[in-house]
C-alpha cells in the first residue's frame, strides 16, 4: 500500500491536535481503548464531548500547556493509502522541531484560525516548507464554526494566503485552501451542510490526492556507502562488499562507477542482498554492492555513474537553519555530516539573513539565533559533494553538529 | 538480460539503513532482545544487513525472572540456530542486591524493576548504543520518540531537549557515559509488523498463535493463571480458554486475548477487525496516563 507522509503546521491554539484527532476519528482509526481513554480524560476536564486533541499530544508539559512541543508521529489509513502524518509544533519556540517534522515529509497541511486570519506563524510554516523543498500544501482554514462559516472572510483569507505565496515565491505543484472545522467536523471527511458555498474537495479527499512518488526518484544514482562487509568465515570465496543505499536514480549491474571523492572507477560485478545476487536496484534501496577491482572505499564514500560525477567542493554555499540556543559563531568548528560522510566546517560568512517578512536581507554579522535562517559560505576541512538541493535532496543536504555539545545545532540545503 | 530487480519494502529499507548506521557509528552497540515479535523482527534485519557477515553486536536480554517458558525455548534456539551472541541479565541479582524491591500486592509485575538491571547492564559492558524494537504506534510517548534517541549518563530520556532529526542524517554523536536508544522499526505499526513476518516468513514463539492455557479474568483482562508468578485472589477462579498474545512481556504484566488464530494470516486477519489496540493488553500501561512517559524518563526503553 501507498504511503504518504504528512506535516501538519499550526501557530498555538490551530487547534492543530484536534484537527489530526478528527482525521482518526473519522477514518476508524481510533481503536476503542484509546477512545475509551480520551473520553476519561475529558470528562476529568468537564467536557461533554470527546477532546479529540487528546489523541495525540503525549508528554505531561504538553497536556498541562494544552500545545504542541514535539513532533508526534500519527499512522491512520483509508481505503487508497497509509498516512504518517508528522504533528508539529506551531510555537516559534519550538520551530527546530517542526524543522524536524517536516523534513521527513512529502507535503504539510498548514491550519489557519479563521478567526485570526493569517499570521507571521502562517508565513514562516511557508517559508520552512518552502525551504525543504515541499511541493505539496494544504492550507486548512480551521475553526469557521467561530466565524459562522463566513464566506466572506474565507474569501479574505483566501486573498491572504494567495499573496503570501506569491511575496514569497512559491510554486507549490498542488495547492489547496479548505475552510473546516476540526471540532464540529465540518469539510473532513465529509462535505460540509454548514458551509454549502463551498464546492471544493473535503480535506480528506485532498489528501488523497496528492503524490506519494519519492521526490528524489528522478534525481541521479548517488550510492551512499555506510560500511564495508569482510565476513571474517568466507571460506568458500573473498567477499568484501560495500554495504549502503541508493539515493536517486537506478543502478545495475555493469555500470561503470567513479568513487567520490577519490575519483577512482571501478564496474559494478554484483549486487548483493541478504545472500542473493541481483541485476538492478532502484532509489531507496538498501543492499551490498560488489566491484570488479578493490579500490579505497570506505565510510562516506560516495558511487556515482562515470558518466554522471557531480562537482566536489572545500567551499560550499547554503542556506542555513540554526536549531541550537548556543548562537551559531562564525569560524568556529563545527562537524558537517552529509549523508554518511562527516568533515569538519567552519561558517566563513553570513551573507544574508531571513527577516520578518522572510526575504533574505544583506547581512555581516557573525552570529545566527535559535530558528534564524541564513545564507552562509562555508569551508571545509576535506571536500564533499557540491550539488544544489533542488538538483538532489539527498547529496544536497546536510547537518551541523556541534563539536562540544555533540548536538545537531544547523540544518543546510546546498546552493550551487 | 538484466532483469533481477531488488524490490524492497521501504521500511526493511530504512531499517537496515538504520541498523548498519549503528554499526557504524558505534564502538558497543548491543541489541535489546525480549523475545517478543518486535525485537525478533529486528535480528532478521539485522541478519539482512550484514549477510554474509554475522552481526556485528551481541544481544542483550533482560530476564524478569517472569518470562514465559516458551519465550526462553524461543530464545536460546534463535541463538542457537544463528549462531548469536547473546547476553542474559536477571532481574533477581538486582532484587538479592537489595537495588530494588519487589513490588507488592495484586498488581505486583518486574516491568519497571528491569530498568534497573538494564542501567546496570549498559554500564557493565558499556553499550553505548542500545537498539529497540519500540514503534512510535505503540503509545503516545513513543510517538515523540527520535530514531536515535540520546540518553543521559543515568540513562534518562530528556523529551524536551530532543535533539533535531533532520531527513535521514542521523548524529550518533555521544560524551562519554551516555548511550543512544536506537529504533529501527519507529516508522513501523502493529500490522507492518506482523505482514513482514509473513513475507520473510520469520519464526515466531509459540505463545503468539491460539492455543489453550489456564486463564483468570481480572479488569477485563485474561490474565495467565500461574501461581507461581501472578498473584491471584481466592476468588479469581482458573479457566481453559483459548487464546493468545499479542504483545509479549512478562506474565505479570501481558495480558492475552480469545483467539482462534493459529497462523499468521489468521492472527493478521484478527488484528485487522479488532478494536482494540496492541497495548490496550499491556497491564502495565493502565497504570496512568502517562506510565510510559514516566518509565523512559527513568531508563525504560
Amino acid at each position: 500500500m501507498e504511503v504518504l507522509k504528512i506535516a501538519t503546521a499550526g501557530s498555538v491554539d490551530d487547534g492543530k491536535s484536534t484537527l489530526i484527532g478528527r482525521l482518526l476519528y473519522e477514518t476508524n482509526s481510533l481503536t476503542q481503548d484509546k477512545l475509551d481513554a480520551i473520553w476519561k480524560s475529558s470528562k476529568s476536564k468537564g467536557y461533554d464531548y470527546p477532546d479529540l486533541s487528546l489523541a495525540t499530544d503525549g508528554l505531561v508539559a504538553e497536556r498541562e500547556q494544552g500545545i504542541t512541543i514535539d513532533v508526534a508521529h500519527i499512522y491512520f489509513s483509508t481505503e487508497n493509502r497509509r498516512y504518517i502524518v508528522a504533528d508539529s509544533p506551531g510555537h516559534v519556540e519550538y520551530t527546530r522541531n517542526m524543522i524536524t517534522g517536516t523534513s521527513t515529509s512529502q507535503a504539510s497541511i498548514v491550519l489557519i484560525d479563521a478567526s485570526k486570519g493569517v499570521k507571521e506563524q502562517t508565513a514562516r510554516h511557508l517559508f520552512i516548507n518552502k525551504t525543504l523543498g515541499i511541493q505539496q500544501l494544504i492550507f486548512a482554514v480551521n475553526k469557521m464554526d467561530l466565524i459562522s462559516y463566513n464566506e466572506d472572510v474565507f474569501l479574505k483569507i483566501c486573498a491572504e494566503i494567495k499573496n503570501l505565496l506569491l511575496t514569497q515565491g512559491i510554486k507549490s505543484t498542488h495547492s489547496f485552501i479548505i475552510p473546516v472545522s476540526a471540532l464540529y467536523g465540518e469539510a473532513i471527511a465529509h462535505p460540509s451542510e454548514q458551509m454549502a458555498w463551498y464546492s471544493g474537495p473535503t480535506l480528506l479527499k485532498a489528501m488523497e490526492s496528492l503524490s506519494t512518488s519519492d521526490p528524489a526518484a528522478n534525481n541521479k544514482a548517488r550510492f551512499t556507502v555506510q560500511s564495508v562487509i569482510r565476513p571474517e568465515a568466507s571460506k568458500t570465496y573473498d567477499f568484501r562488499g560495500y554495504a549502503g543505499r541508493l539515493n536517486g536514480g537506478n543502478l545495475q549491474k555493469g555500470d561503470h562507477l567513479t568513487i567520490l571523492p577519490g575519483l577512482q572507477s571501478a564496474t559494478i560485478s554484483d549486487i548483493h542482498f541478504f545472500n542473493q545476487s541481483y541485476d538492478k536496484i532502484q532509489s531507496g534501496t538498501s543492499c551490498t554492492l560488489l566491484l570488479d577491482k578493490d579500490v579505497d572505499i570506505s565510510r562516506g564514500s560516495v558511487l556515482v555513474r562515470t558518466d554522471d560525477v557531480p562537482e566536489l567542493s572545500r567551499q560550499i554555499n547554503a542556506t542555513l537553519c540554526w536549531l541550537d540556543s548556543n548562537q551559531l559563531q562564525v569560524n568556529r568548528k563545527y562537524y558537517l555530516q552529509q549523508g554518511t560522510k562527516t568533515v569538519q566546517a567552519k561558517v566563513k560568512s553570513v551573507d544574508a539573513v531571513y527577516g520578518i517578512d522572510f526575504r533574505p536581507e544583506a547581512s555581516n554579522t557573525d552570529q545566527l539565533e535559535l530558528n534564524e535562517v541564513a545564507e552562509v559560505q562555508i569551508a571545509l576541512s576535506d571536500p564533499i559533494i557540491n550539488e544544489d538541493f533542488t538538483q538532489h535532496r539527498s547529496t544536497g543536504r546536510f547537518v551541523l553538529i556541534d563539536a562540544i555539545t555533540n548536538n545537531t545545532v544547523g540544518l543546510g540545503l546546498i546552493r550551487n | 538480460m538484466l532483469n533481477k530487480t531488488l524490490v524492497q519494502n521501504p521500511l526493511e529499507s530504512e531499517g537496515i539503513y538504520i541498523i548498519r548506521e549503528v554499526a557504524a557509528q558505534f564502538n558497543n552497540p548491543v541489541l535489546l532482545f525480549s523475545g517478543g515479535k518486535d525485537s525478533i523482527t529486528l535480528v532478521h534485519l539485522a541478519r539482512k544487513a550484514f549477510a554474509p557477515g554475522r552481526i556485528p553486536f551481541p544481544l542483550l536480554h533482560i530476564d524478569t525472572g517472569h518470562n514465559f517458558k516458551e519465550t526462553i525455548t524461543f530464545r536460546d534456539a534463535l541463538v542457537e540456530k544463528y549462531n548469536l551472541e547473546l547476553i542474559v541479565r536477571h532481574v533477581q541479582d538486582n532484587i538479592d542486591r537489595g537495588d530494588v524491591i519487589e513490588e507488592k500486592g495484586k498488581y505486583a509485575s518486574r516491568n519497571g524493576l528491569q530498568t534497573q538491571t538494564l542501567l546496570d547492564a549498559i554500564e557493565e559492558f558499556k553499550f553505548d548504543a542500545c537498539i529497540g524494537g519500540a514503534r512510535r504506534d505503540e503509545e503516545k510517548a513513543r510517538a515523540k520518540e527520535r530514531i536515535f534517541s540520546v540518553r543521559d549518563d543515568f540513562g534518562q530520556w530528556n523529551e524536551k531537549k530532543q535533539r533535531p532529526e533532520l531527513f535521514d542524517l542521523l548524529n550518533g554523536r555521544i560524551h562519554l557515559g551516555e548511550n543512544v536508544r536506537v529504533f529501527p522499526i519507529s516508522n513501523w505499526t502493529e500490522l507492518d509488523v506482523w505482514n513482514y513476518i509473513e513475507q520473510e516468513n520469520i519464526e515466531l514463539p509459540s505463545l503468539y498463535f491460539a492455543h489453550w492455557r489456564d486463564t483468570f479474568e481480572r479488569d477485563g483482562l485474561i490474565w495467565t493463571a500461574d501461581d507461581s508468578i501472578v498473584y491471584r485472589e481466592t476468588d479469581e477462579t482458573i479457566t481453559k480458554r483459548h487464546v493468545r498474545f499479542r504483545t509479549i512481556g512478562d506474565m505479570s504484566c501481558t495480558a492475552a486475548v480469545e483467539s482462534s488464530a493459529s497462523n499468521i494470516q489468521e492472527v493478521i486477519q484478527e488484528i485487522a477487525e479488532s478494536g482494540i489496540s496492541e497495548r490496550g493488553a499491556r497491564i502495565d500501561d493502565k497504570r496512568s496516563e502517562a506510565a510510559m512517559e514516566l518509565r523512559k524518563q527513568q531508563g525504560y526503553f
